[in-house]
């Protein structure tokens, strides 16, 4: 029994540590999201020719670099969809760390899936 | 711009109020009202959910209604449907994805009406299925209505992977969070109580909606200039909507939304058949 409530108050500081971690990375995208629209009020334009925005790492890295609007939101946006991301591997360490193996492989292979979106949006199908 | 802040911003406190996903909002108002590309307006519509979630899920990580096991085996099939979903929204003509969210948002003002009639909760599974008992995905929550820990059970385990299997295909295509369906396939399914099936599918819509927001993301569909107001706007709008819930009447808004809702959806369907009004 002893032992089952340890692992209960284990679980608990996990979940905590997981809420604290996607507060910091909403917060966080929220700010970049917000320069990059201050930028482009203060700039008048969004830093790219009509129908273009930078949207490969590279072009992000460089707009940003040059502080264009829309590289800094499309950062911004990227740390966002990665908040869910966080979750997810937050929760194969929660799984690992109660030896639960088969779910902590379960965990890894939904990460895995995630990455491949990932390849399959950067270089097409 | 301002117009996207307030409709995102609106979209979070409607959302987070009524129980429906950002995007389901988002998509209409943004291609009726703001003649938005229904590609473009889709993409910028599932950051909308994963603003949502992320929001809620924060929200919520006090209650332990969430069931971890059953939210990630799901994902398994959440995620592939979703990637499958933005591939396909790139190849199929505007004219059908109108026409599916029409049919989707009429859908779910029937739903809306069902609820405010009063359905009964389905009724709970008595023990676990095999493949369940194997998986380990019966789970406990602290009912705060009552004050009891209830247990409960887990039953048919591969229809409800099948039917996220659609909810993700849903969610990708169409650029929603697919709370409903995915609800559906753990309440109705798998008979698992409603109140932590509704939390489970909160934290699912963020992952689901991550699987097809990177295919956006980097396939160029992503609009930083509607995307990043709205996300701002549903942000702010999700953390005002959480605080209101609780002193508004639910009931009195759903009655208020459901004849918006179905109006959208009408225009919507007929904007997919060449009809505009």
């Amino acid at each position: 029994m002893d032992e089952k409530k340890k692992l209960a108050n284990e679980n608990k500081q996990v979940e905590q540590i997981i809420g604290r971690i996607m507060q910091i990375g909403v917060v966080l995208a929220a700010i970049v999201i917000l320069i990059g629209l201050l930028l482009m009020f203060a700039q008048g334009n969004d830093g790219y020719p009509a129908g273009v925005h930078p949207h490969t790492f590279p072009a992000i890295y460089q707009g940003i670099v040059a502080a264009k609007p829309d590289a800094v939101m499309m950062l911004g946006l990227f740390l966002l969809i990665l908040t869910p991301v966080l979750r997810v591997v937050v929760s194969i360490y929660a799984f690992a760390k109660e030896r639960d193996h088969f779910y902590t492989i379960i965990t890894t292979a939904v990460l895995i899936i995630l990455i491949i979106a990932m390849w399959i949006g950067y270089y097409g199908i | 711009m301002a117009l996207l802040l307030v409709t995102g911003l609106a979209a979070g406190i409607l959302g987070a109020i009524l129980g429906i996903g950002g995007g389901m909002i988002v998509t209409p108002v943004i291609t009726i009202l703001m003649g938005v590309d229904i590609k473009y307006a889709i993409a910028a519509s599932i950051i909308a959910v994963i603003a949502t979630s992320s929001g809620a899920t924060i929200a919520y990580l006090r209650d332990d209604l969430l069931n971890l096991r059953v939210a990630m085996f799901l994902e398994i099939a959440t995620t592939v449907g979703a990637i499958v979903g933005a591939i396909a929204a790139g190849f199929v003509p505007g004219n059908f994805l109108y026409w599916l969210f029409g049919a989707l948002l009429i859908f779910s003002t029937y739903n809306m009406v069902r609820k405010l009639m009063g359905k009964k909760d389905a009724i709970p599974a008595e023990a676990d299925d095999k493949i369940a008992d194997k998986l380990r995905l019966g789970g406990s929550y602290y009912d705060k209505s009552t004050g009891k820990n209830v247990d409960y059970s887990v039953t048919n385990v591969p229809g409800g992977f099948t039917m996220m299997f659609g909810a993700g295909l849903a969610s990708g295509m169409l650029g929603i969070g697919s709370g409903a369906f995915k609800v559906i396939a753990m309440d109705t399914i798998m008979h698992m109580p409603l109140k932590p099936s509704s939390a489970t599918s909160n934290l699912m819509m963020g992952v689901t909606a991550a699987a097809s927001a990177t295919v956006y993301f980097f396939n160029g569909s992503l609009q930083p200039g509607i995307a990043a107001p709205l996300a701002i706007g549903i942000l702010l709008g999700a953390t005002i909507g959480t605080r209101v819930m609780v002193l508004l009447p639910t009931r009195v808004l759903r009655m208020i939304f459901v004849p918006i809702m179905g109006y959208m959806g009408i225009q919507m369907l007929l904007k997919g058949f060449g009809v505009s009004i």
